[in-house]
C-alpha cells in the first residue's frame, strides 16, 4: 500500500473508528475527543490533496475515470461488490467539505448541545455520518457506493428524531421514507448495472460501457429519481423543508452542507458516468425540472414566515442551478454544478449556523416576530447580511460561478428550449435576490422585534469564520475547486458525444 | 506589466480597504473615536490612493494599458483578470477618485454622530472600488463582478439610516430593480461568451457576429443599462433612492452606479455602433427618460427629488449622446455631470443638515447665511441647465449638436432617432432651466418658512407666550465646505477643456464650434429660466410649481410608474409566489403525505382482514391443515 492509499482508507476509517470509541469510552471526554477525531480525519483528507501532483504522469491510461490514488480489495465477489476507493478532481472538493463541515459541527456542539439528548450520542452520530458520506464521495465501485449511500441515512434520521425541533419525529419519519423510497430505486438501477455488464467497478463502467442503449435508459431514469429525491429536485423535495426545519443547527448545517451533495455527486460520478446514453436521453427533462425547482424554491421563498423554514427552500431553489448545469451536460455545465455543489455547502451551511443562532437567541424564527439586528447584534447582522448576498450569487462570491455559468452553459447549448431555461433560470436568480433582500429586510432592518443578545462566542467564530473566509476565497479564486476538474469532466462530456 | 499591476490598483485598493474596513469594529461606545479614525483613515486611503495611481498612469504612462492573466477557464470559457484601460477610461476613474474622495472626506462630517460609520465608510470604499473594476476591467466577468457589487452596495448604502422607515423599502427597491435589468446583462454577457469561447472585452469586441445574435446580445445588455443607470423604465428606483445619506446620493448619482451603464456602452461601443436596432432602442429610451425625467423634477417638493429627476434626465441626455452616434458627447457630459451633480448634492446635504428638512417648502431665505452654499449652487444648477460658460453648457451643446448632426443620416443610427433625441433633448432643456431656477428661488431667495408660510410662529407654553426665533442657518463646517468649494471649481469649468487638445482626442471629441444651432437652446434656456424668474416675481414666495395646476401631483408621482410597476409585476408576482406556495402544501406535498397515509390506511385494512377470534382462526388453521394433507397425500 502506498501513503495515500493508506490515506484513503484511514480517510474513511478514522471517523468510523471515532465513533466506535465515543460509545466505549466515558461521555465526559466525548466532546473532546469527537473534534479531535473530527480534526484528526482532516490530515489524510489534506495529503489526498497531494496525490494530484504524483497522479498526473498517468492520467492519460483511464480516459474515462483515472483517480489520483485507488485503493481495491475484493469483497464479496459474488455481488460484485469491492471495496474500491479513490479519490479524483470531481470528488476531492466534497470530500473536502465534508471534513470541513464536520469539524466545525463538532466544535460548535462542544460549545453547545441542542436539548433532546446526549452530546455524546449526537457526536457519535455526526462521525458516523461522516463516515458514510466520505465513503460515498469516495467509493469507486457501484455496490459500495450504494451502501455507503445507505448509512447515510439512518444516524441523520437519529440526529432529526432525536435533537430536533417539536415536531421532529414526523420530520424525521418523512425524510426517512421518502429517501428509502430514492434508495430502493437506486438499488434496482445498481443491481440492473452491475448484473448487466458483470462488474461494479466504476472506473470500468464510467462511459457508458458494457451497456446497451436500453439498459443505459433504464439505469439513468432509476438512478435520476434516487439522486433527484436526495438533490432534491422538485417536485421530490418536500421531505426537505420539515426535516430542514426540524433538525438541529448542526443537523441542518450537516444536511445542507453535505448531505444533499451526495446526490448531485451521483448523478454526475453515477448517473451521467454509468449511463451517458440515458444522461443525453432524459437531459431535456431534467433541464425543465431543474428551472421549475429553480423558480418555485424562490417563489415558495418569498412566501416563507420562518427562518429556517426560508432557508430550507432556497436549498431547492440552488439545487436547481446545480442540476441545470448537469443537465446541460456540457463541460461549462458541469464544471458550474461542481462549484454550485461547494459554493451551495459553505453558504448554506453558514445561513443554517446563523439562522440557528438567531433562533437559540431570539426563541422564535417567526420573521414577523424578529427585526432590528443589525441595532441589537451588529456583528450578527452584518455576518448574515455577507451570508445573504453570497447566497444571491453575488459576483465575486463563491454563488456567482456556479450559478452564473449553469446559466451560460444553458445558453451554450443553444437551441429553443435550452435558451427559454437560460432565462428562466436568469429570472429565478433576480427573484432569488428579491426573496433574500426580504429576510434581510425583515430581520436585521426595521425596528427591534425580538431583542437579541449581541455576544458571538469564540465557538461560533471558530465554526463561521472559516465558511465566511471560503466563500470568499472560492468567490474570488474559483480555481481552488475546478483545478482538478477539467479532465474528469471534458472525459464525462466526451462520452456522450 | 508593471502598468498593469499600476492599472490593477485602481480598483484592487479600494476594495481591499473596504473588506478590511468591514472587519472593523463599529464605534458602540461613543467615547472611543479610535474605529472612527481608523475607519475614515481607511476609507479616504483608499480613494486617495487611487487617485493618484490614476493621474500617475495618465500622466506617465503610454495608454492603452492591457494586461490579463488567466482567472479560471471553465469548461473551455476562458475568464481572465485583465485590466484595460485607454485614455478615455482614466478619465472616467479620475472623475470616480475624486468625487469619491470628496464624499469620504464630507462624510466625515456628515456622519459625525453615527454610530456606524464604520461599516458606512468602508462600503462606500467598496462602492468606489467596483466602480472602479467595471471602468477598468479588460474582462466581461470582471466587468459583471463590478457591477453587481456595486449594486449590493448601493442596497447597504441607501439602507443605511436607521431613522428614516422608507429607507430598508428604497434599499431593496434600488437593488430589486437594477438586478432586474442584470437578468438581461447577464443573459447578454453569456451570449457574447459563448459565441467568443472566452469573457475578454477586446477579443468580444473583435469577434464578427451574426446579426440576429449580436442584436439580442446588445438588447439584452441595455435591460442591465437601463437598470443601472436609471433609464425608463427601470428608473424608479433612483428618487426613492434618495432616502440614502445624502452623500451617498452625490456618490450614487456622480460618479458610480448611474455612469457605469453609460460607460459600459461607451465600452462595448464597437459592437453597438453595429447595430442600428439596439441604437434605435436606445434612442427611444434616452429621449422618453430625457423628458420624463425633466417634467417630473418640475413638481418635487423634496430637494433631493428634484435632483434625482434631473439626474433620471441628464442620463438620458448621455445615452441619447450614444443612441446618436457620439460616445464622446456622451462621456464628455458624463464627466461634467459627475462635477456639477456631486456638487450639488453635497452642497444640498449642507442646506438639509442646517435646515433639518428636505422640503423646499420649508426653506426660504438662505442666502444670506450661506452664500458659499448660495453660490455653489448657482454654479451647479447653471452647470445643469446648460449656462454658458459653466461646464454643462459645453457638453450639453455638443450632445445638441451630435443628435442634430445625427438627423442628417450618414451615423451608425437611423436618421427618425437622430430627430427623437434632438426633440426631445432641446425641449428638455427649457424645463430644466425652469425647475433648476425653481429650486434656486425657492430655497435661496423670499423669506424663511421653517415655521410655515405664516412666518415664525408661538410656541404655547406654561409661562408667557415664549417666541422661537428660527435657528439662524449658516455654512457648514470645513470637512463639507472645502469638497464643496473643491467640487465648484470643475463643475464651472470642466467645459472649457474641450479646448485642450490632449483630453479632446483622449475622448475623441469634436473641437466645439460656437455655430449658430447654438442660439436655439440659448433662447430655450432663457425662456424656461425666464418663466419660473416671472412667475416668482408674480406671486413671491409662492412655489412656482402652483402654475403646474392639476398635472402637479401627477408629475410629483413621477407619472405614476411606480403603481404601474406595482401592478404589472410586484404584485402578479407576489401572486404567483403565493400560488406556487400553496401549490407546493396543496398538490405536491399533499400527494407524499397522502401516499404515506394511503400506506398506512392499506396496512389497516390488511390488519383487520387477519384479525379473527380464537375459534374461527382455529377452524381455518385446522382447514388448512386438511387442505394440505389431502393434497399431498392425493399426490404421493
Amino acid at each position: 500500500m502506498t501513503v495515500y492509499q493508506v490515506m484513503l482508507v484511514a480517510t474513511v476509517a478514522l471517523p468510523a473508528a471515532g465513533a466506535g470509541a465515543l460509545a466505549v469510552l466515558p461521555a465526559r471526554h466525548a466532546k473532546i475527543l469527537a473534534t479531535a477525531v473530527a480534526a484528526v480525519t482532516l490530515v489524510p483528507i489534506v495529503v489526498l490533496a497531494f496525490a494530484h501532483h504524483s497522479s498526473s504522469s498517468y492520467a492519460s491510461l483511464s480516459p474515462a475515470l483515472s483517480p489520483w490514488a485507488d485503493y481495491d480489495v475484493s469483497w464479496v465477489p459474488a455481488l460484485h461488490l469491492d471495496f474500491h476507493l479513490g479519490v479524483d478532481g470531481v470528488s476531492y472538493p466534497l470530500v473536502a467539505l465534508t471534513g470541513l463541515l464536520t469539524l466545525l459541527c463538532c466544535a460548535y456542539t462542544m460549545w453547545k448541545v441542542p436539548p433532546g439528548g446526549s452530546a455524546r450520542t449526537l457526536l457519535a452520530l455526526l462521525l458516523v455520518l461522516e463516515a458514510g458520506i466520505l465513503g460515498t464521495f469516495l467509493a469507486l465501485d457501484l455496490v459500495l457506493f450504494f451502501l455507503f449511500f445507505e448509512v447515510v441515512l439512518l444516524p441523520m434520521y437519529a440526529v432529526i428524531a432525536g435533537w430536533g425541533g417539536e415536531e421532529r419525529r414526523k420530520a424525521a419519519r418523512k425524510f426517512v421514507l421518502y429517501t428509502l423510497f430514492g434508495s430502493v430505486l437506486l438499488l434496482l438501477g445498481v443491481i440492473t448495472v452491475a448484473v448487466t455488464a458483470g462488474t461494479g467497478n466504476l472506473i470500468t463502467l464510467t462511459g457508458g460501457h458494457g451497456l446497451g442503449r436500453n439498459t443505459q435508459y433504464a439505469a439513468f431514469a432509476l438512478f435520476a429519481v434516487a439522486f433527484a429525491v436526495k438533490a432534491p429536485l422538485w417536485p421530490l423535495h418536500t421531505w426537505l423543508p420539515d426535516a430542514h426545519t426540524q433538525a438541529p443547527t448542526v443537523g441542518s448545517v450537516i444536511l445542507a452542507g453535505v448531505l444533499l451533495k451526495m446526490g448531485t455527486y451521483g448523478l454526475i460520478r453515477v448517473g451521467v458516468g454509468v449511463a451517458p446514453l440515458g444522461a443525453h436521453w432524459a437531459a431535456p427533462v431534467l433541464g425543465i425540472l431543474a428551472a421549475a425547482a429553480i423558480l418555485a424554491g424562490a417563489l415558495i421563498c418569498l412566501r416563507q414566515t420562518e427562518l429556517k423554514r426560508l432557508i430550507a427552500y432556497s436549498s431547492v431553489g440552488h439545487m436547481g442551478f446545480v442540476l441545470l448545469g448537469i443537465a446541460t451536460l456540457t463541460a461549462t455545465g458541469l464544471q458550474a454544478a461542481l462549484i454550485g455543489n461547494v459554493a451551495h455547502g459553505l453558504i448554506t451551511g453558514l445561513l443554517f449556523f446563523l439562522a440557528g443562532a438567531i433562533k437559540d437567541r431570539a426563541h422564535t424564527g417567526e420573521l414577523a416576530d424578529l427585526g432590528g439586528l443589525r441595532e441589537t447584534a451588529p456583528r450578527l447582522a452584518g455576518i448574515l447580511g455577507f451570508a445573504a448576498i453570497a447566497s444571491l450569487g453575488l459576483p465575486g462570491l463563491a454563488g456567482f460561478w456556479g450559478e452564473a455559468f449553469a446559466v451560460v452553459a444553458a445558453v451554450q447549448r443553444g437551441g429553443g428550449l435550452w435558451t427559454t431555461l437560460a432565462v428562466l433560470a436568469a429570472i429565478g436568480g433576480a427573484l432569488t435576490a428579491a426573496y433574500f433582500l426580504r429576510l434581510l429586510r425583515k430581520v436585521t432592518h426595521g425596528p427591534v422585534g425580538t431583542p437579541v443578545p449581541a455576544g458571538i462566542a469564540g465557538a461560533e467564530w471558530f465554526a463561521w469564520s472559516p465558511l465566511v473566509a471560503l466563500t470568499l476565497a472560492v468567490g474570488l479564486v474559483p480555481a481552488l475547486v475546478l483545478v482538478a476538474t477539467d479532465a474528469p469532466v471534458l472525459a464525462l462530456t466526451g462520452a456522450i458525444r | 506589466m508593471t502598468a498593469g499591476v499600476l492599472g490593477a490598483l485602481i480598483p484592487g485598493v479600494p476594495l481591499l480597504l473596504g473588506l478590511g474596513g468591514l472587519t472593523l469594529r463599529a464605534s458602540d461606545d461613543q467615547g472611543d473615536p479610535a474605529p472612527r479614525r481608523s475607519a475614515a483613515t481607511l476609507g479616504i486611503a483608499g480613494a486617495a490612493i487611487s487617485l493618484a495611481v490614476t493621474l500617475a498612469l495618465l500622466i506617465f504612462a503610454s495608454t492603452p494599458i492591457d494586461a490579463n492573466r488567466r482567472w479560471v477557464t471553465i469548461g473551455g470559457i476562458d475568464v481572465t483578470l485583465g485590466i484595460s484601460v485607454g485614455d478615455a477610461a482614466l478619465y472616467i476613474a479620475v472623475a470616480v477618485c475624486v468625487v469619491a474622495l470628496f464624499v469620504q472626506i464630507y462624510s466625515v462630517a456628515y456622519l459625525h454622530d453615527d454610530p456606524r460609520y464604520a461599516p458606512y465608510a468602508a462600503q462606500v470604499s467598496l462602492f468606489t472600488g467596483a466602480m472602479l473594476l467595471v471602468v477598468t476591467s479588460g474582462d466581461l466577468i470582471g466587468m459583471l463582478v463590478g457591477w453587481e457589487v456595486m449594486g449590493a452596495c448601493s442596497y447597504l448604502l441607501i439602507g443605511h439610516d436607521r431613522r428614516l422607515p422608507e429607507a430598508p423599502a428604497a434599499a431593496v427597491k434600488a437593488f430589486l430593480v437594477t438586478r432586474v435589468g442584470d437578468v438581461g446583462f447577464l443573459l447578454g454577457v453569456a451570449l457574447l461568451i459563448v459565441e467568443t469561447g472566452t469573457s475578454r472585452i477586446s477579443v468580444a469586441l473583435a469577434h464578427h457576429y451574426s446579426t440576429a445574435t449580436l442584436t439580442a446580445a446588445l438588447l439584452l445588455l441595455l435591460a442591465g443599462v437601463a437598470g443601472k443607470s436609471a433609464q425608463f423604465p427601470l428608473h424608479t428606483w433612483l428618487p426613492d433612492a434618495m432616502a440614502g445619506p445624502t452623500p451617498i446620493s452625490a456618490l450614487i448619482h456622480a460618479a458610480t452606479m448611474v455612469a457605469a451603464g453609460v460607460y459600459v456602452v461607451f465600452r462595448m461601443y464597437p459592437l453597438y455602433e453595429q447595430s442600428a436596432a439596439a441604437l434605435a432602442v436606445l434612442g427611444v429610451i434616452a429621449s422618453i427618460t430625457i423628458l420624463l425625467g425633466a417634467l417630473s423634477a418640475t413638481a418635487q417638493d423634496d430637494m433631493k427629488r428634484v435632483l434625482a429627476w434631473s439626474t433620471v434626465s441628464q442620463i438620458g441626455y448621455m445615452t441619447g449622446a450614444l443612441a446618436v452616434g457620439s460616445p464622446a458627447a456622451a462621456l464628455f457630459h458624463l464627466l461634467t455631470h459627475a462635477a456639477f451633480k456631486a456638487l450639488l448634492f453635497l452642497a444640498a446635504g449642507a442646506v438639509i443638515h442646517v435646515v433639518g428638512t428636505n422640503y423646499l417648502s420649508r426653506m426660504g431665505g438662505l442666502r444670506e447665511h450661506m452664500p458659499i452654499t448660495f453660490w455653489s449652487f448657482v454654479i451647479g444648477l447653471g452647470a445643469l441647465a446648460g449656462l454658458p460658460p459653466l461646464s454643462g453648457f459645453w457638453s450639453k451643446e455638443n450632445i445638441l449638436t451630435a443628435a442634430l448632426h445625427a438627423t442628417d443620416g450618414g451615423g451608425p443610427a437611423p436618421v427618425w432617432v437622430g430627430w427623437v433625441v434632438w426633440l426631445s433633448a432641446l425641449f428638455a432643456v427649457a424645463i430644466t432651466a425652469w425647475y433648476a431656477t425653481r429650486l434656486l428661488l425657492c430655497a435661496f431667495f423670499g423669506v424663511s418658512r421653517e415655521h410655515g408660510p405664516d412666518g415664525p410662529d408661538w410656541e404655547i407654553g406654561f409661562d408667557d407666550a415664549r417666541y422661537t426665533r428660527p435657528r439662524t442657518p449658516h455654512d457648514p463646517p470645513a470637512a463639507m465646505r472645502w469638497p464643496i468649494m473643491l467640487l465648484a471649481v470643475p463643475a464651472a469649468l470642466l467645459g472649457l477643456v474641450a479646448y485642450a487638445p490632449g483630453f479632446r482626442s483622449a475622448l475623441e471629441l469634436e473641437e466645439p464650434h460656437l455655430s449658430a444651432a447654438i442660439v436655439l437652446p440659448l433662447v430655450l434656456l432663457a425662456l424656461g429660466a425666464g418663466a419660473a424668474w416671472w412667475l416668482w416675481r408674480e406671486a413671491p414666495g409662492e412655489d412656482p410649481a402652483v402654475a403646474l395646476g392639476p398635472a402637479r401631483p401627477f408629475l410629483a408621482a413621477g407619472f405614476r410608474l411606480d403603481a404601474v410597476q406595482q401592478t404589472l409585476v410586484v404584485r402578479p408576482v407576489r401572486a404567483l409566489a403565493g400560488l406556487v406556495t400553496a401549490t407546493d402544501e396543496r398538490v405536491v406535498d399533499a400527494t407524499v403525505e397522502g401516499t404515506g397515509v394511503a400506506a398506512t390506511r392499506l396496512g389497516g385494512l390488511l390488519t383487520a382482514a387477519h384479525r379473527f377470534a380464537l375459534p374461527g382462526a382455529a377452524v381455518l388453521v385446522l382447514g388448512g391443515a386438511l387442505v394440505l394433507t389431502l393434497w399431498f397425500g392425493a399426490a404421493s
